[in-house]
C-alpha cells in the first residue's frame, strides 16, 4: 500500500502539483482537527519501528508525540506514515504528512524542497562490530575489512571515498540484511549514524559492539513544509521543551541505552 | 540542470549493466538449452528433473533467488565464487553471484521459449532421423534444434529485454549496476528526481530498444517457412 502511495507521490510531484490541504498551517490545523499525520520510519529499531501489535516504537517516534502533544493532539489524533528515505521530500511537498521524524539530516539541498526543526538529536557514523570482535578499534583500523552498508546511502558513498582502497563494501537493500551478514561472520562490520547502529545493538544485546569515534556528524531535523515559519517555531520550542524536562534524555536510555551508547547532552538548536 | 550529471559515472554503471546481461544472457542459453534438452529426452528421470527444476524456479521471485545467493549461498553457506583474500572480493564475489541468479532464472524461460521451438518440428522429421540410425543427442543437435532455434528468436529477444532490465535486481547485493548508481542519485539529487529517474529510463530504453529491433529483424529473416 504505501509503495503505491510512494509511486502516485512521484506521478503526482512530477506534474508540479503542491496539493494544499486548505490554507491553514500546522498548528492551526492541529489545534483545530485535533489529528496529525507524522512521518517516520517502520524498519529501524530503536527509532522508527512498527512493532507486530501496529504501534511504532522509538525514540524517533517519541519525539514525534512529544511535539503532537506540544501542538495539542494526543496520541489517538495521530496517524503513522512510513516516510522511506528516499520519499520524503515528496511526501512533506504534497502535504501526506505534515512533519516527518526519521533519522531525517538536515543537507542544504534538503532546505532547498522543505524546512527543518532541529536539530533534535547530532548522530555520528560509526561501526559495529560482533562483541567478540578485537581488531576492529576504529576507523583507522580498517585496512582490508568487509564493512556493509544500505545502497546508495550517504555512510555507503563516504566509505566508497574515504576508505575503499583499504576497506571492501558491501551494499544490501536494508540494514537489518547487513546485522544478517554480520551475524554469521561474511562481514566484519557495519556502518551507519551511530545511533542507528545503537538500535540494532540494543534489539539483540550481548551479541555486538560499536566501537570507534564517530567519523561524521549528522544532524537529526524534524522535517516540515518549507515556508511554514509559524510551525517550525513551534516544533523547535517543542524540541527545546523535550531536551530540558528530561523526557529526550529517559527516551534514548530505553530505546538505544542498552546498547552501552553513550548519551550525548542535546545540542543547541540551529534551525527555529 | 544537468550540470550534476557529470559527478556521476552513468556511463560505467550502465557498462557493468551490460556485462552483467551478456554474461547471464550467454549462461541462461547454455543452460536453459540444456534443459530444454532433459525436458523432450526419453529418459524419465532427466524429464523429471527437468520438469521439477523450470516449474520451481520459474515461480520464485527474482528478488528472492538474487537474495538468496547473497545471503543464503554466500554469507550463511559460505558458497563463494571469488578468492576471499583478493583485495575486490565483495565486488568481483556479488557480480559472479547475481550472473549465478539470473542464469538460473532466465534459464527457466529460454528452456520454454525452446520447448515451444521444438513442438514446431514435425515429429515426422525426428522419427525419419531415428530411422536413419541417429541417437537421441544427434537427432536433438543436428535435426530438431537448429530448426527449433530460428523459430524462437522473438520470444527469446522477449526473454533477453526482460533480462536486460531484470538486472536492477543486482543493486540488493550491491552490485554496482545502473540502479545502484540511482540510488545514490536519489539520495544525493533530492531536489531533481524526476530527472534521475528519466536519465535511467532513457539509458535502459537504449539498451533494449535496438536489441528488439535487431532480433525482430533476425528473426523474420531465419524463420523456417512451413
Amino acid at each position: 500500500m504505501s509503495a503505491v502511495v510512494a509511486v502516485a507521490g512521484l506521478t503526482l510531484a512530477a506534474c508540479g502539483g503542491g496539493g494544499e490541504s486548505g490554507s491553514k498551517n500546522l498548528v492551526a490545523r492541529a489545534k483545530d482537527d485535533k489529528k496529525i499525520t507524522i512521518g517516520i520510519k517502520f524498519d529501524q529499531p530503536g527509532l522508527g519501528l512498527q512493532t507486530q501489535s501496529g504501534k511504532p516504537e522509538g525514540f524517533d517516534v517519541d519525539v514525534a508525540k512529544y511535539i503532537a502533544k506540544e501542538l495539542g493532539v494526543e496520541e489517538s489524533g495521530i496517524t503513522w506514515k512510513e516516510a522511506q528515505s528516499a520519499e520524503r521530500e515528496n511526501l512533506i511537498e504534497k502535504g501526506d504528512v505534515d512533519f516527518i521524524v526519521a533519522t531525517y539530516s538536515i543537507t542544504d539541498k534538503r532546505k532547498e524542497k522543505v524546512a527543518f526543526a532541529g536539530p533534535y538529536f547530532v548522530a555520528g557514523q560509526g561501526l559495529l562490530v560482533r562483541a567478540d570482535n578485537t581488531d576492529i578499534t576504529g576507523n583507522t583500523a580498517l585496512n582490508g575489512k568487509k564493512l556493509c552498508s544500505v545502497k546508495g546511502s550517504t555512510p555507503a558513498q563516504k566509505i566508497k571515498d574515504e576508505f575503499s582502497k583499504e576497506a571492501q563494501l558491501q551494499e544490501y537493500g536494508k540494514y537489518s540484511d547487513c546485522i544478517t551478514a554480520l551475524e554469521n561472520g561474511s562481514i566484519d562490520a557495519v556502518t551507519t549514524d551511530d545511533v542507528i547502529l545503537a538500535g540494532f545493538a540494543a534489539k539483540s544485546p550481548g551479541k555486538f559492539k560499536l566501537v570507534g569515534e564517530a567519523f561524521s556528524k549528522e544532524n537529526y531535523g524534524v522535517g516540515l513544509k518549507k515556508d511554514d515559519a509559524e510551525s517550525r517555531t513551534a516544533i523547535a520550542n517543542a524540541i527545546t521543551k523535550m531536551q530540558t524536562d528530561g523526557a529526550w534524555k529517559k527516551s534514548l536510555e530505553t530505546n538505544v541505552g542498552p546498547s552501552g551508547y553513550k548519551i550525548p547532552e542535546p545540542s543547541p538548536l540551529t534551525e527555529k | 540542470m544537468f550540470d550534476f550529471l557529470g559527478d556521476y559515472d552513468i556511463l560505467g554503471a550502465f557498462w557493468t549493466t551490460v556485462q552483467l546481461a551478456a554474461l547471464s544472457a550467454v549462461g541462461s542459453l547454455v543452460w536453459g538449452t540444456i534443459l530444454a534438452g532433459m525436458r523432450v529426452s526419453p529418459v524419465p528421470i532427466m524429464r523429471g528433473f527437468g520438469t521439477a527444476y523450470v516449474n520451481v524456479v520459474r515461480n520464485i521471485p527474482l528478488t528472492v533467488i538474487i537474495f538468496f545467493c547473497s545471503i543464503g549461498l554466500a554469507s550463511t553457506l559460505a558458497v563463494n565464487l571469488a578468492p576471499q583474500d583478493s583485495p575486490t572480493f565483495i565486488i568481483d564475489n556479488s557480480f559472479r553471484l547475481a550472473v549465478l541468479g539470473f542464469v538460473a532464472y532466465t534459464s527457466t524461460f529460454v528452456c520454454e521459449s525452446l520447448r515451444s521451438g521444438i513442438n514446431t518440428v514435425p515429429v515426422g522429421q525426428a522419427e525419419a532421423a531415428r530411422a536413419l540410425g541417429l541417437s537421441f543427442t544427434q537427432v536433438l543437435r543436428i535435426i530438431v534444434l537448429p530448426q527449433a532455434f530460428r523459430s524462437v528468436i522473438a520470444p527469446l529477444a522477449s526473454v533477453l529485454i526482460a533480462l536486460i532490465k531484470n538486472t536492477t535486481v543486482a543493486s540488493i547485493i550491491g552490485v554496482a549496476e545502473a540502479s545502484l548508481l540511482m540510488a545514490e542519485m536519489i539520495e544525493n539529487e533530492s531536489d531533481a528526481i524526476i530527472l534521475v529517474f528519466s536519465v535511467f529510463a532513457l539509458g535502459f530504453v537504449l539498451l533494449t530498444l535496438p536489441v528488439g529491433l535487431l532480433l525482430g529483424w533476425v528473426a523474420k529473416k531465419v524463420a523456417v517457412k512451413r
